[in-house]
Parts: C-alpha cells; structure tokens; sequence
C-alpha cells in the first residue's frame, strides 16, 4: 500500500474578478515508504501549492488525497494536524527556525506536540538528532549565530526528531551556497535512507532534483514523470563533518 | 495540557524582556488590589478590638442593677453579687464581674489631684481586651493585696515620674479614708480615654470608698460564648428574677458590637479604593490585550511553523491563552508578594491600627483576590490574541 497517494487532483483558487485560477491539473502520483521523488518547475509552476497538499496542509478542489491509506476527508481538523505532526517532516527553503529559541529547542519543538515518551525524553531525542547532523557542539547556539548551512541542518534535525514517514523539502538548498547546498542534500538523503522514510524535494535546481531516485516536472499545474535515474548506491555511514 | 504549559513557559521565557514590562501595570494593580483587602482585614481586626474595648468581647451579656418595680429603688448589691456567684456556678462562666465607677484623689509630687476609677473584677481584663504598656493586668492574687493594686494611665504614672513596676512604686489614694495603693500595671496613651483614669479592683475600692460609694451597685458581666448567648441571657434573667422575688425588674442584655448590628464604616472606603485597583488592573489588561496582539500578528509565521509541526488549532489557542495567563499569574504573585510586604511592614501596621492585640496575617482571602484577578486579566487578555492565532492559515504563515 503506497503511503501518500493523490489521484486526479486540482487545486484552484478564486480570483478578486471572480474568475478562478488553475494553479494544479490532474495529478496523479504515488509515493512509496522509502521513496526519494523530486519535483522540479519554474517559479509559479504550483510547486509550493502542491508541497501543501502532499504535507496535508491544504485540501485539494477536486480528487482524492489518501495518506496511510486513509483518504484526506477522513482526516480532518486535529486529527490531520495530529497525522501531520506524527509523520510528515517540514525542511524549508528559508529554514523557519523559531527566533530567540537554541537549537536544541528549535528541534524540540515537534516533540512538544508528541505524547508519552517522546514528549516526556524530547531533550534527549532532540540533542542526538542534533549529533546525527553534526551539530552536537551547537546545542545552544540560537540561529542568528549559526550560518546557512547550520541552520538547514538544525531544520532537519527538527523535521526528523519524531520519526516521519514523509519528509518535505521545499527548496531546502535555496538559500545556500552550492557547495553547502550539496552537503545539505547529501545529508537529507543519507538520514533519510537511514529511518527508511520517503523523501519528496521540490527545487528548481536540477543538480539537486537529479539526486532523487524517482524525477517528476511541474509545468503549469501539470506534473509529468522524466527520465528514471540509476539507483543511486547505499547510503553510508553519515559524516558529521559537513560543510557549514 | 503539560505540552502547551511548557510551551508558554518557554514563550515567558524567551520574551520576557517585553512580557515583563507589559505586566507591570498588572502586578501593580493586583499589588493594589490585594494590599487593600489586606488592610481592610487589618483595620476591620483593629476596629473590633476597639469595640470589644467597650462593650466587651462577643458575646458580652450584662445584668443591669434590678429595680423594685414599686420604689425604684435598687436591688441589695450584698443580695445580687450572691445571686451572681450563684449564676457563675450554675453555668460555669469563666469570666465575669461586675462593673461600677468611682473616683478618689492620688497624692503626686506637686499636689493631689482627682482620678476616674473604674472599678472591676480581674476577667474584666480579657473580657475588654485591656492592653498594657508596662507591668501586668490584675490576676485573683491581686484580691488578696491588703494595699489595693491599681492599673493606672499613662498620664498618671508619667506624673508620678514613671516609676519602675518591678519596684512595686506605691500612691497614696483619698477616699473615705487615706489608703496606700500599689501600681501593679499601666495602660498605654490612648487619646480617646480620661487622661486620669485608673482601674481597680473590687475588694481594693472597698478599702477605700465611703459607705455611699460602696452601697452603689454595680452591673454585672458574663463573657458566654455567642451560639448560646440568646439561651443564656434569658436563663440568666430568670435566675435573677427567681433569686430576687416578686417585684423586681431584671434586665440582662448583650452589650458586645455585634448584638448592634452596626455596619462597617470602613466599608466606603474599601469600596472606593477596590474601585480604584479594579480599574488600574481593567488598564493594565487593556495594555496587555493590546500588546499581546501586536505580538500574535508578528508571531504568525511562527504559529505556522508549530502548525506545521502538528500543533493543533485548540492547542495554539491553548498555548497563547496560557502564555498571558503565566505571564499574569507572575505578575500576580510578585503584586501579592508586594502587597504583602507593605501590609505587614511595622511602618504601615502603626500607621493603620497602632496598638492592634491580636497579630492579623496577611490575609488569605487578600492573597486569593489578587491571583485570581491576574487570572482572570491574563486569560481574558489571551483571548482575544488566541483567537487570531487559531484563525491563521497554515500556508499563508510560512510563507509570511
């Protein structure tokens, strides 16, 4: 049973004169647990808009959204939101870490919505994801002292701590240079691989998009499969030192 | 409920810069608010004493010298003290004595001069919540004193040159006859009493007072306790009318403050003043809703993020709700804090209720009114700010 599946979705949006705008046509796409898809269009393509539809954030016009097999009209209100916390990971492009909170604060902070032990060991949870990423030495740094590249990491950290089955990452190197871009990247794709969650990258960037198994393009609303790429070799051991 | 408790203490936390200052008004104001109940629980408690200074501590009953019906004339003082040792066996009242006046002259230094007597038995004392300012009140050995003990004023003592009590400083009294008397206590300065006045004790005036003065009769008092003053007063009356015969009229009454039914006169006062915290605290709130609603607008982009993250819409009304309402509970407990701090302070309690006997804490009830007022201002403040929280949208937020 695939774990997100949307079948024949639009998405459109009033418009002030009254008209309606298209912003997504017929999608079809099913993603599997462990997945690597990437999806890449130009500015206004929808990709945004879709990213909220596949994170249970927005509702589509028309079609059918099953996520764990439960269709989206079933999941409404706290229960999406609840869903959403349990096993959807955000990474964005401009990180959204929470100003004035550490890093370590800004990972816990998905665990504050967890109940039981995750809410209960949030810190000690929160301080090893942080170690996974490399950042187990700036703990306590709030996001003004860390650079770009730090900052995406504590970002993954935070999207990662309550073990999602989905991880989004909407043009999570956007605002990083190439170099700490590809770390970046490198970094998603390796603790991904290692939790066995499926990993969806919006970006524009097609270097980026060609390290994900599975390649779609978004053009005016419409998504449409590319080449399959090779299989990329397994995941080794995470580095910890990543370029910041 | 823990999550969203951690949640707005890590808010406090990491504003609490701008949190504080916002909350001023509010501890100020509960500070007010609090520290007026608790002086009026101060001044109510000094007031008391005052009245229980006069007529006697609840429930004070008082039997009125018995008149013949026919002559008027008063009952046997011999006849009636025996009928009130047999009322204060029968019901084993434990304090009571009878009460008259007198006067007699004390020999100073520069002359003689009048004194107001007030002619009691030792219980008269705690019944009437006499202080003392230097020495002791009577005790039962001070009837067995072959020179009479005195508890004289303040003026007199200070006109004698203050002796020290330890010594056991003597007067001279003039009465019907010239007698030695022993100053065993003094009363403080209390403006509103006789400069001269002293108190005495029963078998002590007799030693002095002319037959005349003796043959008066004094009234009697009985310190009972209040759920069955009603049934004493009339079983009392009964005794006497019974013990004295046909003929006589007895009159026993309550004599203590709260048989008069009189109100608080402290309690305009109190009004005005609550009246003025609540309206302190009503501007205090307002600053805090308004505050706090220039902060949700900024926070949007974050409330999307905890969104995004699996908050729930009742849990972000929940955690900005509880971020006001830690935040004014805070502010709560340093305005009590405060308010506590003065009310007990020895400057302001001298300057409310000099002299008070019994030590009033601070009161409970003063301390609850203020930390249920920061409450009730942090979530009525939070409401409306947890409103916009709920009603941001998601997508919208994130991309603020």
């Amino acid at each position: 049973m695939a774990l997100l599946s949307l079948e024949g979705v639009t998405r459109s949006v009033e418009l002030p004169d009254g008209g309606r705008l298209e912003i997504l046509r017929g999608i079809d796409l099913s993603v599997e647990a462990g997945d690597h898809l990437s999806i890449v269009g130009r500015s206004g393509s929808g990709k945004s808009t879709l990213l909220n539809l596949l994170g249970l954030l927005d509702t589509p016009t028309s079609g059918r959204i099953v996520f764990d097999g439960k269709p989206l009209e079933r999941l409404a209100g706290a229960r999406r939101d609840r869903a959403r916390g349990r096993d959807v990971g955000f990474v964005f492009q401009q990180f959204n870490l929470l100003p004035g909170r550490t890093a370590l604060e800004n990972a816990m902070t998905p665990l504050l919505y967890a109940g039981g032990r995750q809410f209960w060991r949030r810190e000690r949870i929160a301080t090893d994801m942080l170690e996974r990423v490399g950042l187990g030495h700036r703990l306590h740094s709030t996001p003004d002292r860390l650079s770009g590249g730090e900052q995406q990491r504590v970002a993954i950290a935070r999207a990662l701590v309550r073990g999602p089955r989905l991880i989004l990452a909407d043009e999570p190197t956007g605002a990083l240079d190439v170099e700490t871009g590809a770390a970046v990247m490198a970094l998603l794709d390796d603790v991904s691989n290692a939790s066995g969650a499926a990993l969806i990258t919006i970006t524009h960037d097609p270097s980026i998009a060609a390290m994900a198994r599975r390649r779609f393009r978004l053009d005016a609303g419409v998504l449409l499969p590319l080449d399959p790429v090779e299989p990329a070799e397994p995941a080794g051991p995470l580095e910890p030192g990543i370029p910041a | 409920m823990i999550g969203a408790f951690v949640e707005a203490w890590a808010e406090f936390r990491v504003h609490r810069a701008r949190v504080l200052l916002s909350l001023l008004g509010v501890a100020i104001a509960v500070a007010a608010l609090s520290g007026v109940v608790g002086v009026g629980a101060i001044a109510t408690q000094a007031q008391t004493e005052q009245l229980e200074r006069g007529g006697g501590r609840p429930a004070t009953l008082v039997l009125s010298p018995p008149v013949d019906s026919h002559s008027g004339e008063q009952a046997d003082p011999e006849a009636l003290a025996a009928v009130f040792d047999q009322i204060v066996e029968r019901y084993a009242i434990t304090h009571a004595g009878g009460v008259t006046w007198g006067d007699a002259r004390i020999q100073f230094a520069d002359g003689a001069d009048s004194v107001a007597l007030t002619v009691v038995a030792p219980a008269y004392g705690a019944m009437h919540r006499i202080q003392i300012a230097e020495g002791s009140w009577f005790s039962a050995r001070d009837e067995l004193r072959l020179s009479p003990a005195l508890v004289v004023s303040q003026a007199v003592w200070q006109r004698l040159g203050t002796p020290d009590l330890a010594t056991n400083p003597t007067v001279t009294l003039y009465g019907a006859q010239p007698t030695t008397a022993v100053i065993v206590g003094v009363l403080p300065a209390d403006p509103f009493a006789p400069s001269f006045q002293a108190y005495i004790l029963g078998s002590g005036y007799a030693a002095i007072a002319s037959s005349a003065q003796t043959a008066s009769v004094p009234m009697y008092e009985f310190w009972v306790p209040l759920d069955i003053a009603d049934t004493l007063q009339e079983r009392i009356r009964a005794e006497a009318a019974s013990a004295l015969g046909e003929g006589w009229v007895v009159d026993v009454q309550r004599q203590d403050y709260l048989a008069w039914g009189t109100s608080d006169p402290l309690e305009p006062i109190r009004i005005v003043l609550l009246a003025i915290a609540g309206l302190i605290l009503l501007l205090g709130a307002l600053s805090l809703v308004n505050i706090a609603l220039v902060t949700v607008r900024q926070r949007v982009r974050e409330i999307g993020i905890r969104r995004a993250f699996g908050a729930t819409a009742p849990r972000v009304f929940l955690a900005v709700m509880l971020e006001s309402v830690v935040a004014t509970v805070i502010a709560g407990v340093l305005g009590v804090v405060l308010a506590v701090i003065l009310v007990q302070s020895e400057w302001i309690r001298g300057y409310i209720a000099p002299g008070l006997e019994d030590a009033v804490p601070f009161p409970a009830e003063a301390a609850l009114i203020g930390l249920v007022a920061a409450t009730t201002v942090g979530a009525l403040a939070g409401l409306l700010p947890a409103l916009v929280a709920v009603r941001v949208k998601v997508i919208d937020a994130i991309r603020y």
